[in-house]
């Protein structure tokens, strides 16, 4: 199998000290009119992604992470500050070179599983050999071959996050954000998923995002772990894992695993807590 | 007012404007068209006399009873379709393609059925009004969630029970549209056997001022119906937006 | 099969009660073997066709202006959230409106004959298709919109491949509705501003008490619009079921 199928158009770094994508001062505010009323989800953010790296955003519900990925793949804009990917500001347009998976279901219901995949490369004018080996790399890589000719509404919830994701990969995306992509999966799957988004991240050496709210998955799969705050959401703390570039799900056998998951809920517990009594607010409390 | 208010405010002023403005200036021949503002005089001046008072209070007397007829049952024919799937497949069809017959043709079987009145009038409006409210009742209890069904098993809530404490709480988006139609088709169906076949109403009233050239009072009635339309359109929209807000729809 | 069966159980039963409605009321109601006999002989005879493709002509003109005209408007105000959210109240006022009402403005701006026909099946089926097609666009998934936006798709790339099959199921509801009432309006204008058409005959056959031929008609209007709405009901199903 030719590996070398989704690799990105750019040749792919080590991870390396080369700054790929940056969040700097970002905020973002829902509704008001700029100055008072409104709902800040995200507080002055900074965020620095190297070129090539696993990077996971761990925070209680409702923090501010969605908006933080919409911030960073330029499909919201910042409500102050700025954000830039390889070098450039980007405002307002999703760059080239940008890949999003969803946490809905995102694909298309009118469309095969082989159309959904495929959807991107024809809209991009790519010629009609060079999708279909893209295509078929992306079908076998996802063990979606025999669905080809299925629609979505045939197949499980993890059968179509993984459309997606195959929909996403052969564009062949230089950073590929995920929000909570196995959110609706049970706990087999989602960690079989994540050795398969391990694999792909290092066969195409792109950067990688993933949002999630499991302990588990952001300490097994990441290089760095952003820990955010209650809403209004910022990064509050990161913490590097140290594994071997070549990992799967059975590095949570390591006793480096268990450390990195108590350091994360050390510090995501009081923010859990503060997010939940969020709505306790107005009340003067349990006591 | 909000703003998406304001700018339909302006759209609609705009259109009457507009029509206003091609009248008064000829463009539009008064023989086909009187102004806006004609036709508010000319109302005004009709309501005060007092001549269409009768015609109108025996349209909006056909009008609520084929509502109230309509509305009570095509819920309940909708809720017994819905508790028969059988026969819910088989009657889909003949539901979908009910509006392209003209029942007006049955106008002289309901006159032999109900006399001269104002029963033959009145059950046109119902056949117009009900099929709208048992599709509307047959959708939203289709979309009643499954699990609100089982919470009502595990409540051991009887059929009736969960019928009117969970199946009609939840359909309730769905029959405020089926009663929004229902109140625009029993209009449409009471006015339009009344143009077509009474001897009374504001149907009739209308059709007698165009078959006599009285282009003024054609108009003005018009007007009304139009005003009337709208301002009942108007409060059910903004009674069942605030009703859909609180339960945050 | 059994759906075939159950169809057939619903026209006997059907059958039935307008036998036992012929019973109760003789000369206001034909009876089924009546009306079918009617029918017969009114298809056999030479002046039957011309009406029939008069109100066929007039139908299909009006049919596709409402299609036309109501995918341009709704698809038009739905790709804006604004214009949406302003022309939805005023679009569903228009549509409430008794439009049997605006019939003698449409006859004195296109005076007695085809054109006015058309114009009244249009004004009664285009309303419905455009607010279907409007809520269509709106109710896209936000994220099939934002995928959209991930790809870089052109304004033109995505109402092609993704509004409008997107929108598509919503779209075929409203053309079964938008069908029937084009229908009903030309049918009216015919009843009582036309001498042609099977809405003329109808009307004529009222005047003249011949409630065999009312019925006739009726009962082959109804014939012909329960068929098509039966495929469009098949459509609908097909695609919705793809969607679901
Ligand atoms: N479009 C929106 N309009 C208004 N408020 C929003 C919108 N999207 C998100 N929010 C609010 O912003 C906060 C953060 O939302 P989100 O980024 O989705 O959180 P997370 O993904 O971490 O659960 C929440 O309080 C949410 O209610
Ligand atoms: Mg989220």
């Amino acid at each position: 199998m030719n590996s070398a199928a989704l690799q990105p158009a750019q040749s792919a770094h080590e991870p390396s000290k080369d700054v790929h994508a940056e969040m700097r001062g970002v905020t973002r505010v829902y509704g008001g009119d700029g100055k008072t009323g409104g709902v800040q989800a995200l507080a002055a953010t900074d965020l620095r992604l190297r070129r090539g790296e696993f990077y996971s955003v761990i925070g209680p519900s409702g923090c501010g992470k969605s908006t933080l990925l919409d911030v960073l793949a330029g499909l919201s804009r910042p409500t102050t500050g700025e954000v830039l990917f390889e070098g450039k500001s980007i405002d307002g347009r999703v760059p080239e070179g940008t890949g999003v998976v969803f946490q809905e279901d995102a694909s298309f219901p009118w469309l095969t599983v082989a159309d959904n995949i495929a959807f991107g490369l024809r809209r991009a004018g790519i010629d009609a050999a060079e999708i279909q080996r893209r295509l078929d790399y992306a079908l076998k890589l996802m063990g979606l071959a025999d669905f080809a000719k299925s629609y979505p509404s045939q197949l499980s919830g993890g059968m179509r996050q993984r459309v997606c994701i195959a929909r996403t990969l052969v564009m062949q995306p230089r950073i590929i954000l995920l929000d909570e992509p196995f959110g609706a999966l049970d706990a087999q799957t989602r960690l079989i998923m994540g050795d398969e988004l391990l694999k792909v991240w290092r066969e195409t050496g792109a950067t990688v995002v993933l949002i999630t709210h499991a302990l588990d998955e952001a300490a097994m799969l990441s290089d760095r772990i952003g820990i955010m705050s209650a809403r209004p959401g910022k990064i509050i703390e990161e913490i590097k894992t140290q594994w071997p570039r070549d990992r799967d799900s059975r590095i949570a056998a390591n006793p480096a695993f268990g450390e990195i998951t108590a350091r994360l809920w050390s510090v995501l517990r009081d923010e859990s807590l503060k997010a939940i009594h969020q709505g306790n607010k107005s009340s003067a409390g349990l006591a | 007012m909000s703003r998406v208010g304001w700018i339909r405010l302006l759209v609609v002023g705009g259109f009457i404007l507009a029509i206003e403005l091609l009248c008064r200036t000829g463009m539009i021949s008064p023989r086909v068209l009187i102004a806006p503002s004609d036709m508010a005089i000319r109302l005004y001046r009709l309501l005060l006399s007092g001549q269409a008072n009768a015609d109108i209070i025996e349209t909006l007397g056909n009008v609520a009873i084929s509502l109230v007829l309509s509305v009570s049952g095509g819920f309940a024919i909708g809720a017994a379709i819905h508790a028969l799937p059988r026969l819910r497949r088989a009657i889909d069809p003949f539901l979908a393609s009910y509006y392209a017959l003209p029942f007006f043709a049955f106008y002289p079987l309901f006159i032999v059925m109900f006399g001269l009145g104002r029963g033959a009038v009145v059950a046109i409006g119902f056949l117009f009004g009900v099929v709208a409210m048992i599709i509307a009742t047959l959708n939203g209890f289709d979309r009643i969630p499954r699990v609100l069904v089982r919470t009502a098993e595990v409540y051991h809530m009887g059929p009736v029970a969960a019928a009117l404490r969970i199946k009609l709480p939840s359909a309730v988006p769905y029959l405020f549209t089926g009663v929004k139609l229902a109140i625009a088709y029993c209009f449409i169906g009471v006015i339009a056997a009344e143009f077509i076949m009474a001897s009374s109403g504001l149907g009739y009233a209308i059709a007698y001022a165009f078959n006599n050239f009285d282009n003024g009072k054609m108009y003005a009635l018009m007007f009304f119906i139009i005003v009337l339309v709208t301002i009942v359109n108007a409060l059910f929209y903004t009674y069942e937006r605030r009703l859909m807000r609180r339960w945050g729809r | 099969m059994k759906r075939s069966l159950d169809t057939i159980l619903l026209i006997a039963a059907g059958l039935i009660i307008w036998q036992l409605l012929h019973m109760a009321v003789p000369y206001a109601l034909t009876s089924p073997a009546g009306t079918a006999v009617k029918a017969w002989n009114m298809l056999n005879s030479a002046t039957f066709w011309p009406h029939a493709a008069e109100t066929g002509k007039a139908f299909l003109y009006a049919l596709l202006l409402a299609i036309a005209g109501g995918l341009a408007i709704g698809l038009g105000l739905g790709l804006n959230r604004t214009s949406a959210e302003v022309a939805e109240p005023i679009l569903v006022s228009v549509y409430s409106l008794p439009k049997v009402t605006l019939y003698p403005l449409i006859l004195l701006i296109f005076g007695l004959g085809v054109p006015a026909k058309i114009a009244f099946g249009t004004l009664h089926g285009i309303i419905p298709i455009a607010i279907f097609a409007m809520n269509a666009v709106r109710n896209l998934a936000p994220v099939h919109l934002k995928t959209v936006k991930v790809l870089r798709l052109s304004r033109t790339q995505t109402l092609l491949t993704v509004f409008i099959p997107g929108a598509l199921p919503e779209i075929v509801s409203g053309l079964r509705i938008g069908f029937s009432l084009t229908l009903l309006g030309v049918l009216i204008g015919e009843m009582f501003a036309s001498q042609r058409g099977l809405g003329y005959l109808i009307m004529n056959a009222i005047g003249l008490h011949d409630v065999p031929t009312i019925m006739a008609v009726i009962a082959m209007l109804g014939i012909a619009a329960v068929l098509a709405s039966a495929f469009m009901l098949w459509l609908d199903h097909r695609l919705h079921h793809r969607a679901a």
